[in-house]
């Protein structure tokens, strides 16, 4: 073990989510479920940009009083790419539940084992 | 002495009978083989009858969750190696985590020259105050337009997916049957609360949301966040007072233009900033002074561009997700 661990707690606590979410999404049947499963591993890599990101006592990348030396304001590049991660992670969840609604509507059910069970008995 | 044959002797060599034959002219088996014609086929139904009740008992005893004793043996297997797995990868990032350096501390790998720059020289090169704006809408500007070009193209997958399609003669499609073509039967009817609520909320959450994207430049905000922001208060306009309000100012068509005008301005506008500065040429567009509202060069209208085109996917979601359609 290293020795920072409990000082980046923020990140472990991604990493924890990260794995809930994984864990979600390999043991759910339901299809909701999953989705919601990815959308959190989504909002883990989130917050451990977000903590690559900061550094104590300093100001959001907003410029005031005409400051401009980057001692005085965390780093903004992990923010952009939080803003690029919710856009794709809004659309990809959209297109999974109108997948899923799809599927509901053709199989009557969300459950993946038993779509997969009638998939199987049409001879698919 | 001649080398010619008689035509007698020549009939019986063995050149003229593969010639015969290769001309077609001959079929050596003819006369040969005894031929009859093909049986036709016969169909037992009782043999049918059986081969699908087999088939039928095979699947049932396959797929019969609760008494197959292998798929259960899986399904038990494969939740314990799932939560294994899980439980060895957060093992994994957990001691990666520990060896990366202190979060919070300025000297690490992470904060090296590229954020400096962004930093130092992002107010003079793009007038911005907001640097995380000046950075997505003007240094990494062909990644937001990315962005966009994925929320529009999630819109229209989804349109295909949901679509209650008709076709011509006016019947639907038998795929989307039985998928319900309307929600409209179950929208609650002059709701009072939600309708005295969403007339003081509707117009102060749209006026929010136009404020956040018109201060994208100089505060925390900009396209993505504004657009949410007006799509929240466009799908609380349509709970309120229903489709046949929103369908008079907000249809597909205008979704269409919408997106066109936006996308290709962002682009032409961006390919045209990129082209002057990628060749030294002064460019028309002024940044303006840091701090007003008209300032920023670019980042102003992309941010509009990049709202519109959220506030719009938003609401097409939801629509969509509702009814099938705009």
């Amino acid at each position: 073990m290293g020795p920072n661990l409990f000082v980046n707690y923020g990140e472990a606590v991604a990493a924890i989510l990260f794995c809930i979410g994984f864990t979600n999404l390999l043991l759910q049947t339901n299809l909701i479920k999953k989705i919601i499963g990815l959308n959190i591993m989504d909002s883990a890599i989130y917050l451990f940009l977000a903590e690559k990101g900061y550094i104590a006592g300093r100001a959001a990348p907003i410029v005031t009083n005409g400051v401009t030396s980057a001692e005085a304001y965390i780093n903004p590049i992990p923010s952009g790419l939080v803003l690029t991660g919710i856009v794709v992670s809004v659309s990809v969840s959209a297109l999974m539940l109108s997948l899923t609604i799809r599927l509901y509507v053709r199989y009557h059910t969300l459950n993946l084992d038993e779509i997969a069970a009638q998939l199987k008995k049409e001879g698919k | 002495m001649s080398k010619k044959k008689s035509t007698e002797n020549y009939q019986k060599t063995f050149a003229f009978h593969f010639f015969s034959w290769l001309h077609g002219e001959k079929d050596p088996y003819l006369g040969n083989v005894e031929m009859q014609p093909q049986k036709e086929y016969e169909t037992d139904p009782e043999m049918v009858l059986r081969h699908e009740k087999e088939h039928d008992a095979i699947m049932d005893k396959v797929y019969d969750t609760q008494h197959n004793v292998q798929l259960r043996l899986f399904h038990s297997l494969y939740e314990i190696t799932s939560i294994l797995f899980c439980l060895f990868l957060m093992a994994l990032l957990l001691v990666t985590i520990s060896y990366l350096p202190a979060t919070g501390v300025a000297e690490k790998p992470v904060n090296n020259e590229v954020a400096a720059r962004y930093i130092e020289n992002g107010l003079e090169e793009t007038g911005a105050i907001n640097i995380v704006a000046g950075m997505i809408l003007d240094y990494r500007a062909f990644d937001t337009l990315g962005e966009s070009h994925v929320l529009f193209v999630a819109t229209i997958t989804v349109l295909i997916l949901l679509r209650l399609d008709k076709n011509k003669k006016g019947e639907i499609n038998p795929l989307t049957k039985d998928m319900n073509p309307n929600d409209r039967i179950y929208e609650p009817k002059n709701d009072a609360i939600l309708r005295l609520v969403a007339s003081f909320l509707v117009p102060i959450i749209i006026i929010f949301g136009i404020y956040i994207i018109l201060n994208g430049h100089l505060g925390p905000g900009g396209g993505f966040s504004g657009g949410a922001v007006i799509g929240a208060g466009l799908i609380l306009y349509l709970n309120a007072f229903g489709f046949e309000k929103t369908e008079r100012f907000f249809t597909e068509k205008t979704y269409k233009w919408i997106c066109f005008f936006s996308l290709s301005f962002y682009c032409l506008a961006k390919s045209y900033s990129f082209f002057t500065g990628a060749n030294h040429l002064h460019s028309i567009i002024p940044n303006g002074t840091p701090g007003a509202i008209l300032s920023g060069g670019l980042i102003l209208p992309l941010n509009i561009a990049v709202g519109l085109v959220v506030a719009c996917t938003m609401y097409a979601f939801y629509a969509m997700f509702r009814k099938g359609g705009f």
